[in-house]
């Protein structure tokens, strides 16, 4: 190999004394598209951001196309050409296509602003990725997918040699994952070197070279993608022996047979555009799987059940009741718990602590005469804190400084003190580090074989596999199958979201 | 992602870093009364602790109501006016009474404070618009009252006591600002609508997702703001005998910069009463001080000059605080 277009050599990294990163190196070629993977905490930001300036590094070199670089800040690194997308789009949501590709360095004519040839070198550095638009119109019109899109053309237009992209592909769906893949193959075949964090290990086979291993603030492995197989790869990550990883994919173990009473049924549910005629059902003690594309209206049903965002038509029975929840607090007085799909934006209160994230939801039953009653608090804390092993460093420990998978914990734990009936579950997983992933899987069987009923939402097709008892596949906004655990394969569920409707392409505009 | 779980020890220190921010309030008040105190002579005397505390107490109570709507992630731009226009209704009716006026007073609170929830939960009209409102209206509604002058109260009655009288050799209004003080405290921390507050401020949507009753509770922090403010308005009124409908102007303003002096975030979540408090004193002994210092007659400053100095103190304060805040999100 040629002298590689980056190489970051033995970087450290201490956070008031702690070491993030120890002797971590990775090399990148031009031309490339490295993977870089790791359990959540495993260094892979850390050693983004000291690359990109956003930290100053304590130890170490970095080179880049030959030469030492240390740059200051990320906009500098932008300037060097390393540009990076993250995962949150940072782009202007009201301001167009053209004015977010160019935002702080518009071509100008006369000392105004050229705005024909703006637009059309925005449309035209949009073409090469296959993708056409009207570039006038705001970014917020757009899919996420664009959005994406949007920001790496940005990144691209500052003449970028090496582009970042922080787990891009986890608001996508699949189609719009495949675009996002012939862009990274595009900027390759321009001679652009990639870097690609994400979590789906199954994404890294399709596009990437080579893949490097973090795990604790090290670099432990970098191979070649195509001599390295996904067990190993997950070894490496959780730096355990092979025979314990092999044993189950997921945390689910074989699912049990026993469906007791109906909790939810919901039939011919009809919410604005998105969804036309879903059907679901849970029983107590079962895990019920809602699969489908992104935008196949999977969240949207599941808000729709737990009256966030109240259907246009269709029945819902609850515990045995008729209702149509106008608020959550309709549907909690029932029994369902909702966590949704995004903890950041609609799960954690960010700078309350661990018990009051956890008991916020039962606080008018610790209350007494308008005070509430911290011992009974602490004492259901301690009880769930143990329950779901949450870790944190004490229970007043502000919990957006807890890792994915301990806020995931906190918030499931805040329904289970409620005592529910029904949980919704949107993308449990997403988001948390392998190791806490199979550990909420199992946790969620756990629950329904204590007689919870779970629906549960995944765009992880192994999960809905291995943990569902029955799946529910829903096709633009329709349920187009309905399977047993038996009859739910990989291969039949993508069959039932592949499904057209006939009917579907008659009524599209209506 | 790494703030988790790589660095255990960063959640310690930088609740630290941030306790130190709040203790930055408390130093600096605690400064500038050693300032005055070695300076000046009388500084603290009797007279002018007294004084102080009782002309702050009205900016005490429309600065608390603030907090708790500023912790909801609202605005409340009614308080100056609402508390003028309640000055001027608790000044007609105080002939009957200490009580009728203070009543009728308070009456005009809930009123302005109603409207301002009903405005901004049930026609989602966004605060700072929806109390920009409210402020006129109060205001015009007290200026109607009042035939555009000030109403003189009735010394008949025990009226003015509210606002001149003395209890256990404490000036009412500093005693009623305490108590108010005190019951903010323990709505704060104890109750579970302190806790709603917070948790509202700090991510409304997975409020609402929790089945938290999001609209009730920021409908009665307006409503609470305005009691608070018109309760200020009662005592305006006692205190300087007369029902003022032009008072209140930048009472907002002064209240806002109180809390935000704080340590209350202005995109709510965070927030402490105590610290408000401290805010408000800390402001109000400032023009304390300059008239001090003008006392001593080698500079004069004038009313202009006051309000400028008073803008740069601000400021340093509130960047002093921004910067331990900054330096704590920076650990995570």
């Amino acid at each position: 190999m040629t002298a590689p277009l980056l190489g970051m050599r033995d970087i450290d990294k201490r956070f008031q004394g702690v070491k993030a990163l120890s002797s971590a190196s990775l090399e990148v070629a031009a031309g490339e598209i490295m993977a870089l993977v790791g359990q959540n905490g495993a260094g892979k930001s850390t050693l983004i951001k000291v690359l990109t300036g956003a930290y100053r590094r304590d130890g170490g070199s970095i080179a880049f196309g030959g030469e030492p670089i240390d740059f200051a800040s990320p906009h500098e690194a932008q300037r060097g050409g390393i540009s990076t997308i993250y995962q949150e789009i940072n782009l202007v949501p009201f301001r167009s296509v053209a004015e977010n590709i160019f935002l702080g360095r518009e071509h100008r004519r006369y000392g105004l602003l050229d705005w024909r040839r703006m637009n059309h070198q925005a449309a035209e550095l949009l073409r090469r990725f296959a993708v056409e638009l009207d570039v006038r119109r705001p970014l917020m019109g757009f899919s996420t997918a664009i959005q994406q899109m949007v920001a790496i053309a940005r990144a691209v237009s500052f003449k970028a040699r090496l582009v970042i992209m922080d787990e891009p592909t986890s608001s996508l769906d699949e189609r719009e994952v495949a675009v996002l893949f012939d862009v990274m193959r595009q900027l390759r075949a321009e001679g652009v070197a990639v870097i690609f964090i994400t979590h789906r290990l199954d994404e890294l086979y399709q596009v990437c070279d080579r893949v490097t291993v973090m795990r604790d603030g090290r670099t432990v492995m970098t191979s070649l993608m195509a001599e390295v197989d996904k067990l190993h790869l997950i070894a490496a990550m959780l730096g355990r022996d092979l025979e314990t990883v092999r044993a189950h994919a997921t945390g689910f173990s074989a699912t049990s047979a026993k469906a007791g009473e109906e909790v939810l049924s919901a039939e011919g549910l009809r919410i604005g555009r998105k969804v036309r005629d879903a059907r679901v059902e849970v029983r107590t003690g079962q895990i019920v799987g809602l699969a489908g594309l992104l935008g196949s209206g999977r969240t949207e049903v599941a808000r729709a059940v737990f009256g966030a965002d109240p259907p246009d038509a269709g029945t819902i029975r609850l515990t045995g009741k008729e209702v149509t929840p106008r608020e959550p607090a309709d549907a909690i007085a029932l029994g369902v718990g909702y966590c949704s799909e995004d903890r950041k934006a609609d799960g954690i209160v960010p700078d309350m602590s661990v018990r009051e994230n956890l008991t916020l939801g039962i606080l008018p039953r610790l209350t007494q005469m308008g005070v509430v009653d911290e011992a009974r608090q602490r004492a259901i804390v301690d009880r769930f804190m143990a329950r779901l092993a949450i870790k944190a460093a004490s229970v007043e420990q502000k919990i957006r400084e807890l890792s994915g998978g301990n806020q995931q914990k906190v918030l499931l734990a805040r329904w289970l003190c409620t005592d529910p009936k029904l949980l919704i579950l949107d993308e449990p997983t997403r988001g948390i580090d392998v190791g806490a992933k199979a550990e909420i899987q199992s946790l969620i069987r756990e629950l329904a074989d204590q007689g919870l009923g779970v629906l549960m939402i995944s765009s992880e097709l192994e999960e809905i596999v291995e943990g569902a008892d029955r799946v529910f596949v829903l096709s633009d906004g329709r349920t187009v199958a309905d399977l047993p655990h038996t009859a739910a394969s990989a291969p039949a569920i993508m069959a039932a979201m592949a499904h057209e409707d006939p009917a579907a392409t008659g009524t599209a505009n209506g | 992602m790494s703030a988790g779980t790589a660095t255990p020890a960063a959640p310690s220190r930088q609740s630290s870093l941030a306790w130190a921010g709040q203790q930055r309030v408390l130093i600096a008040l605690v400064l500038l009364i050693l300032f005055g105190a070695l300076r000046y002579d009388h500084f603290l005397g009797a007279y002018n602790v007294l004084s102080v505390l009782r002309y702050n107490s009205m900016f005490a109570l429309t600065s608390l109501g603030m907090c708790f709507v500023i912790m909801t992630a609202g605005i409340d731009l009614s308080v100056g006016t609402t508390a003028a226009c309640a000055s001027v209704v608790s000044a007609v009716l105080s002939p009957v009474g200490l009580f009728p006026g203070l009543l009728g007073g308070l009456a005009t609170g809930v009123a302005v404070g109603a409207i301002n929830g009903f405005m901004v939960t049930r026609m989602k009209i966004q605060p700072f618009i929806a109390t920009l409102s409210g402020m006129l209206m109060a205001s015009g509604s007290g200026l109607l009252l009042a035939h555009n002058q000030s109403v003189s109260v009735s010394y008949e009655t025990n009226f003015t006591w509210l606002g001149q009288g003395d209890l256990l050799g404490f000036p009412t209004p500093a005693w009623i600002a305490g108590l108010a003080y005190v019951y903010g405290s323990i709505l704060l921390n104890f109750s579970s609508f302190g806790r709603y507050v917070l948790a509202i401020g700090g991510n409304e949507e997975a409020a609402r997702l929790m089945g938290l009753p999001v609209d009730r509770v920021k409908f009665w922090t307006y409503v609470q703001s305005g009691v608070f403010a018109s309760l200020a308005g009662v005592i305006l009124a006692a205190q300087f005998g007369a029902g003022q409908p032009a008072e209140g102007v930048g009472w907002e303003l002064f209240s806002i910069a109180a809390v935000v002096v704080g340590g209350t975030l202005l995109t709510g979540g965070v927030g402490s009463v105590a610290t408000t408090l401290i805010g408000v004193l800390l402001l109000g002994l400032i023009f304390n001080v300059l008239n001090f210092e003008n006392g001593l007659g080698w500079i004069s400053l004038s009313a202009y000059w006051q309000s400028v100095v008073r803008g740069v103190f601000l400021m340093v304060v509130v960047m002093a605080g921004s910067g331990a805040a900054r330096r704590a999100i920076r650990a995570a």
